[in-house]
């Protein structure tokens, strides 16, 4: 039924590896930048004369602050996927929107440690409750990770496709308001607006943060290529087993056998 | 669509008819409710101050596991004999069959709602200062808990894992609802100066959101 159109034993290809070297260099560079080369966050209270500022701890944000943007991205492109399964009903969105839920999922895990370590010395916390985008994404994490449960639950792969595309719109749906409750709740906020619209960051600073962003995109375009290759050589082999399993039933049953159980099933 | 009601009647009175002769509501699942109550009382070490200051709280989180049995057992009636193939074949809207199940959970949540506010007000001491807000407020989370549990419930319908799967598909999900369903609380026991009422907005939106999303992709998921 499903035949491969051609038979790889990687998922790899000239193409992705280029990718993926690129994408580590950049990675080494980002991490050269962000941990040796720019200056701590050093500045001094304008009355008393003090030593204030995020000190190194500034160095997380240049891998927090585009982790949690392309989290974002990540999980907007499995919803969008998941619609796109739901309309087509094709393997390519369902294929799509798992892959981007799995890497979605661990860059996530990465933006709430990376942020708590950064939390500890700046915010005087590991946690802080009534954070908004704190909560948010705290509850998006344990969305997800109970949408990756049922994928791997879900022995039927059109079911697990079809409940997996249901999960994945009502939690970025459940998102908003999820949202909204928490602002509500505490209405506060420990984290900072954004300052690059002021352009108040200097320069290497700035260049850094760009080059996490363009870095941790590479990063994320290069997982998902992956991830979604092994999703479609996982599917191309099931549907290999069950092809192989019908025609082997096929081969065991005589024709009376099948009238017998259909007039039975009617 | 007089036919569309008259199917989740059916459904209902179906799923509220095996409640009533199997009595597991009443036997298992409401002195499990009190139960938690009770263990909450431990837990925080018996203090009649602390409880009923937390009191809004725990009772919804109360409300959230016995509506998590509540849903595992109207999932698991329709998994015995094949019982929801029966359904999907009498040639019934997907969307009518929602409504029918999510309204026999809504209904054993308002008995358990009932019994639970009994149990923080003998227990814990709280008193009611605004009836109607926590009558208003027990209806529209029980209508937000029923619905989307339903919708859950049929994701995980027919797997090994469900009774698992079912908790950490459907908790975070009802975040939203326990918050504003707390918050509430709070200020119709006098426990804190919040606007309730602003809350139950919140809720209410949640509710539609749920009853209209939960009909619409129910038909997605039991036409497997």
């Amino acid at each position: 039924m499903t035949e491969t159109m051609e038979t790889t034993d990687t998922t790899g290809s000239r193409g992705s590896r280029l990718l993926g070297v690129v994408t580590l260099l950049g990675l080494a560079t980002l991490l050269l930048f962000a941990f040796a080369l720019t200056e701590p966050d050093v500045r001094l209270h304008p009355t008393t004369g003090q030593e204030i500022g995020q000190f190194d701890a500034v160095r997380l944000l240049y891998l927090h602050v585009p982790l949690a943007v392309f989290t974002y991205v990540a999980f907007v492109l499995c919803a969008v996927a998941s619609a796109g399964y739901l309309v087509k009903r094709t393997a390519w969105f369902d294929t799509m929107a798992y892959a981007a839920a799995e890497v979605g999922t661990v860059f996530c895990g990465l933006v709430l440690v990376t942020g708590s370590i950064w939390g500890r010395p700046v915010w005087n916390t590991w946690w802080e409750w009534g954070d908004v985008r704190l909560m948010t994404t705290l509850v998006l994490f344990l969305m997800f990770t109970g949408y990756l449960a049922l994928r791997r639950a879900t022995v039927d792969p059109r079911a697990s496709a079809r409940r997996g595309a249901v999960v994945a719109l009502v939690a970025v749906l459940d998102l908003p308001i999820v949202n909204r409750s928490v602002e509500w709740w505490e209405n506060r906020t420990l984290h900072q607006k954004s300052t690059l619209g002021e352009l108040k960051i200097q320069d290497l600073t700035l260049f850094t943060l760009m080059l996490g962003f363009l870095v941790l995109g590479l990063v994320l375009a290069w997982l998902l290529l992956h991830r979604f290759r092994v999703g479609w050589l996982e599917r191309e082999d099931a549907g290999h087993g069950v092809a192989t399993a019908i025609a082997e039933r096929r081969a065991d049953i005589d024709e009376g056998d099948v009238d017998a159980a259909v007039g039975e099933g009617a | 669509m007089s036919r569309f009601f008259a199917d989740a009647r059916l459904v209902a009175a179906k799923d509220l008819r095996i409640e009533a002769r199997s009595r597991v509501l009443l036997n298992q699942v409401a002195p499990f409710a009190l139960l938690v109550l009770v263990l909450f009382g431990f837990a925080l070490d018996a203090d009649q101050r602390t409880l009923r200051a937390f009191a809004p709280g725990l009772f919804w989180v109360a409300v959230l596991f016995c509506a998590l049995l509540a849903i595992q057992r109207s999932v698991s009636v329709e998994q015995a004999d094949g019982a929801l193939t029966g359904l999907r074949l009498s040639g019934m809207s997907p969307a009518a069959l929602f409504v029918g199940k999510a309204s026999a959970v809504f209904v054993q949540l308002v008995v358990l709602e009932v019994l639970l506010t009994a149990g923080i007000i003998v227990l814990y001491g709280s008193e009611v200062e605004q009836p109607l807000l926590v009558v208003a407020t027990g209806l529209l989370a029980a209508v937000a808990v029923a619905c989307t549990g339903t919708l859950y419930g049929a994701l995980a319908s027919g797997l090994g894992v469900r009774e698992t799967l079912l908790p950490i598909l459907l908790l975070p999900v009802l975040a939203p609802v326990l918050i504003g369903a707390t918050r509430a609380f709070d200020d119709a026991l006098g426990n804190a100066a919040v606007d309730g009422w602003a809350w139950l907005g919140l809720l209410a939106v949640f509710a539609v959101v749920a009853t209209a999303g939960g009909a619409l992709a129910h038909g997605a998921l039991v036409d497997e």
